[in-house]
């Protein structure tokens, strides 16, 4: 933007008088006034157009039943789709999803769940092939029917679309997952990795 | 078909009956075959699309040009900048 200080008057004189000093200060102020909030906005707009944390998503997938495994990779997917830069970090049972096969096999337990959208009485859910009949449900009956992607499609869309993949290896060890029986293309990290990456990221979701 | 304004459409990606994130997903790998200039229609029944293709749009700079329904099939047109 072209601006220009207004013009003081010239002054050989080695003090200001008190009525050119009073001037020059109304005049400087009317200035900075009228300009500062415009120069400042554009700034900051400029500042943050560069801001590389505005294009990451850090997400971390702590869960490992059916319902949980969706939101991090419908968000991971979606934000990879608008060109962000994303990794997933699966730690504890998250990485269920990791496993091979592991995606097809993870499940919905009715018994304290009164979210389902079938309720089932608890002394009803806890009766042993519950949980796989509520998991069958929660599959053909509600994402089925709506066509939902399922956990297997979303992984392959997420790394189809550069999603990064980091498994915890204390986790890993605690829950005697060995690496070569997860996935390919994953990369084991612990929690400095993550928040090496987080700290860049102006989205970061612990789920 | 919605009938548009929009004279040549370069590549069409059918997300009829896909829901979230699928259009987004669809439309995102679609995109990166498209050079500058050209432009794509993207067919959804998804309404949740409408926001979702609005906000692609505006994350990714290029140019959501028309929108248009018709017997609950949503056409977007995008153009790539």
């Amino acid at each position: 933007m072209a601006t220009q200080i207004p013009s003081v008057p010239d002054t050989t004189a080695n003090a200001l008088s008190p009525d050119i000093e009073e001037m020059i200060r109304t005049r400087v102020d009317a200035f900075v006034h009228e300009h500062m909030q415009q120069l400042v906005s554009e700034q900051v707009a400029a500042a943050m157009k560069r801001d590389p944390a505005r294009s990451k998503v850090a997400i971390i997938a702590s869960k490992g039943t059916l319902d949980m495994a969706y939101p991090p990779l419908i968000l991971a997917s979606a934000a990879a789709a608008m060109g962000e830069e994303v990794t997933i970090f699966f730690t504890f049972y998250g990485l269920n999803i990791l496993k091979k096969g592991g995606a097809r096999h993870l499940q919905v337990a009715p018994i304290a769940n009164p979210a389902m959208p079938v309720s089932i009485p608890n002394i009803v859910g806890m009766l042993p092939g519950m949980t796989p009949l509520a998991t069958w449900m929660m599959k053909s009956q509600f994402f089925g029917k709506h066509q939902v992607a399922t956990i297997d499609e979303l992984l392959q869309q997420c790394r189809d679309l550069g999603v990064k993949f980091i498994a915890c290896q204390m986790t890993l060890d605690v829950m005697g997952i060995k690496p070569e029986e997860l996935i390919d293309d994953v990369e084991i990290g612990g929690a400095a990795t993550f928040i090496d990456f987080a700290n860049e990221a102006h989205v970061t979701l612990f789920i | 078909m919605a009938t548009s304004q929009i004279g040549k459409v370069d590549t069409v990606v059918d997300a009829k009956g896909q829901v979230c994130p699928m259009p987004i997903v669809m439309l995102a790998k679609a995109f990166k075959d498209l050079a500058v200039g050209q432009i794509l229609m993207l067919l959804a029944t998804d309404a949740g699309a409408k926001k979702d293709v609005a906000a692609w749009a505006e994350k990714t700079g290029n140019l959501l040009l028309e929108t248009s329904e018709e017997g609950g099939v949503l056409a977007f047109y995008l153009q790539k900048v």
